[in-house]
């Protein structure tokens, strides 16, 4: 069968009435939470996640899709209205759609957002579609060794390549390996850091901490921030659509946005960032009004938010192909398929292809839906969030802990939500980065149990990890990664920061 | 972590929050050694056992740690931004609260003093308002996930009436 039937056949599954439901009940959802003010793609998984605990494993992920896509549309919205990027993929968004916004734009900003999501979304799913057969093929010739070379690189991208510190990077990731050992060692059975309680023995669940650190976290850290007046929300005067010009101006960024965001998103590294930062550059360059940038381009807005939707279609290639989340919102979606006992990867697509391909088609879906619920509906979407602050993070918390109720009605789960609320509130004061403590835990067992297989076979010579060429490359890579951008801070103290920085004037 | 500490824009003298930063990851290091130092006997025929990943993770959280205090020294940590605690008090008495009450009052009483606790924090102190408002509010997200959609959510008096 080729890509095209299997693709088909997805539609079939993804086109039945319930699943129809369950993605629209998932889009619907996703926007709505993903609008509200400094609330990430990640974050509305996480919270989002226990809504799913009671469906089949088909329903819940198709429904896990929507949210996740419709995540990603909500955060645009917000970062045009309100100036306060939900998710870090968004910042670039809000240099130029909030200016727009200010200058009576918004209308335009929202359309290219949203269209511009719409057209990266659809092509990146199909990117997804058409390469996931080939990665698949290609990781069924992977041994344990090549996997945790892979991993080895994941970790290194998602913790200390970009950001703005090696040393807090990698503190977060082996925070999160820390707490990764706790529980019942998957090899030997025994139980390590559990200090004779029970509740440690299952480990710690990935939404627990995910939820903790994103919403926990942040709810402390804003708080703490004390009263600094109302936010101001731009109205959307005038027309949501777009002129002539604006879609002259708009479609050549789109396309230019989709194909720098798919292939990095596509990497088996972090950082959706990186792809808008690019495009906007991209459109910075190859515009014919430069003069606009930074103060209201609609080229900043279209090319940035098609790389950023693109980039995460990109995300779900490693995530569904390999089992190797990049990013936190992708490490939670791990953790969703695993609270039915499927482990995403090379396999999943052998023995149970009428899910992945229903997933799949049912992202195509989603992005139709998105679509129609983001035009025409943004006034709802833009009355969220003049929700006021107290009311707005009483009702996350609620959630919060709701999501951890539910899936674990004990005291001490609850105690452990506080504790890692608590240590992310202090991680978020001195600019620790919060994503590498969930890859850390997720993906720390992973790659442990691959390198201690890859041991085992070569009956503990340790230098059978360099020999295979693919896991050696893959090493060199890693280590590059960690420390060309070292010698780079240490030289210009962050010439990459320092020059993304500079595209903000 | 080390959030008693007054955060302050000192540049070039020692930072002593990302010292006691530094004490955190060696004690968290000290801890995983002493955990699986009784695990370090069992080894299977590939030479690693379940003690050895816990000690390299370990060995790199102390040279972190000392990495940590050698930022630390030459003040290379960002400025932190000045945190009001009373707010943060309020938010973490609020969860303290609801997971003490939890089970004995139910999962509607015990979330409603989270939300009034949470709106405290940011501005609304009107308990004797925001307390109902919160509880009634939880109330009908517990009829709708506990009764809708089956999760098992802490029932307690408030829940038994409808229930």
């Amino acid at each position: 069968m080729t890509t095209f039937d299997f693709l088909l056949q997805g539609m079939l599954v993804a086109a039945q009435p319930m699943n129809l439901l369950y993605a629209l009940i998932g889009v619907t959802l996703g926007t709505a939470v993903g609008v509200l003010p400094g609330i990430g793609p990640a974050l509305t998984v996480a919270l989002l996640l226990p809504v799913t605990y009671r469906l089949d494993p088909g329903g819940s992920l198709i429904m896990f899709a929507g949210i996740y896509y419709g995540g990603m549309y909500g955060g645009s919205t917000t970062s045009i209205l309100l100036n306060t990027p939900g998710e870090s993929a968004s910042i670039v968004t809000a240099l130029e759609g909030n200016k727009m916004a200010r200058k009576g734009r918004g209308g335009p900003a929202l359309a290219t957002a949203a269209i511009g999501s719409f057209v990266a979304g659809l092509i990146a799913t199909l990117g997804l579609a058409f390469i996931a057969p080939f990665v698949v093929k290609l990781a069924l010739v992977f041994g344990p060794r090549e996997y945790f070379a892979l991993m080895v690189l994941a970790f290194v991208t998602v913790s200390s390549a970009f950001g703005d510190s090696t040393l807090r990077g990698l503190t977060s990731l082996f925070i999160g390996f820390a707490l990764a050992i706790i529980g019942i060692d998957q090899l030997t059975g025994q139980a390590r850091m559990s200090f004779g309680v029970p509740d440690l023995l299952d480990g710690i669940e990935v939404t627990t901490l995910a939820v903790a650190m994103f919403a926990i976290g942040e709810s402390l850290y804003i708080a703490a921030q004390g009263d600094q007046g109302p936010d101001k929300v731009e109205a959307v005067k005038g027309s949501v659509w777009m002129t002539a010009q604006d879609w002259a101006r708009s479609w050549k960024a789109w396309l230019r946005g989709t194909l720098i965001g798919f292939p990095i998103g596509a990497m088996p590294a972090g950082g959706a960032e990186i792809g808008t930062f690019l495009s906007y550059a991209a459109e910075k360059r190859l515009s014919k009004h430069p003069e606009e940038f930074g103060h209201g381009a609609i080229e900043g807005v279209a090319g940035p938010e098609a790389a950023n939707n693109a980039s995460a279609a990109g995300t779900l290639v490693p995530l569904l192909t390999l089992g190797l989340p990049t990013t936190a919102t992708a490490a939670i979606m791990l953790a969703g398929f695993q609270q039915y006992g499927l482990q995403p990867g090379p396999l999943l697509f052998a023995t149970n292809p009428q899910l992945v391909w229903g997933l799949i088609a049912s992202l195509l879906i989603a992005n139709f839906m998105l679509l129609v619920l983001n035009l025409p509906l943004v006034g709802l979407w833009v009355k969220l969030l003049t929700i006021p602050k107290p009311w707005l993070y009483a009702g996350i918390l609620l959630f919060a802990t709701l999501g951890t109720i539910g899936a674990n009605p004990s005291v001490f789960e609850l105690g452990m939500l506080l504790a890692f609320g608590v240590l992310g509130y202090g991680m978020r004061i001195f600019g620790y980065p919060i994503a590498p403590v969930v890859v850390g835990l997720i993906l720390g067992p992973l790659a442990e149990q691959q390198l201690r297989r890859a041991l085992a076979i070569s009956q503990g010579d340790v230098t059978v990890l360099f020999t295979s060429p693919v896991a050696a490359v893959l090493l060199v890579i890693a280590a590059a990664a960690l420390i060309v951008p070292l010698i780079l801070r240490a030289r210009g103290r962050g010439q990459v920061l320092s020059q993304l920085a500079a595209n903000e004037d | 972590m080390s959030k008693g500490n007054t955060p302050s824009t000192q540049t070039r003298r020692p930072d002593r929050a990302a010292l006691v930063i530094a004490v955190f990851l060696a004690a968290l290091a000290g801890l995983i050694f002493w955990d699986t130092s009784r695990l370090a006997e069992i080894t299977s025929y590939s030479g690693i056992g379940p003690a050895t990943i816990p000690f390299v993770i370990a060995s790199v959280l102390l040279l972190l740690a000392a990495w940590t205090v050698f930022e630390a020294l030459r003040g290379d940590f960002p400025a932190r931004e000045r945190q009001e605690f009373g707010p943060v008090i309020w938010i973490i008495g609020g969860l303290a609260a609801q997971m003490l009450t939890l089970k004995p009052l139910g999962f509607s009483i015990a979330t409603g003093l989270l939300f009034a606790a949470t709106a405290a924090g940011f501005g609304k102190r009107k308990l004797w308002f925001t307390i109902p408002i919160g509880i009634v509010l939880c109330l009908g997200v517990w009829l709708v996930f506990a009764g809708l959609l089956q999760l098992s959510l802490p029932a307690g008096p408030l829940e038994h009436l409808f229930w």
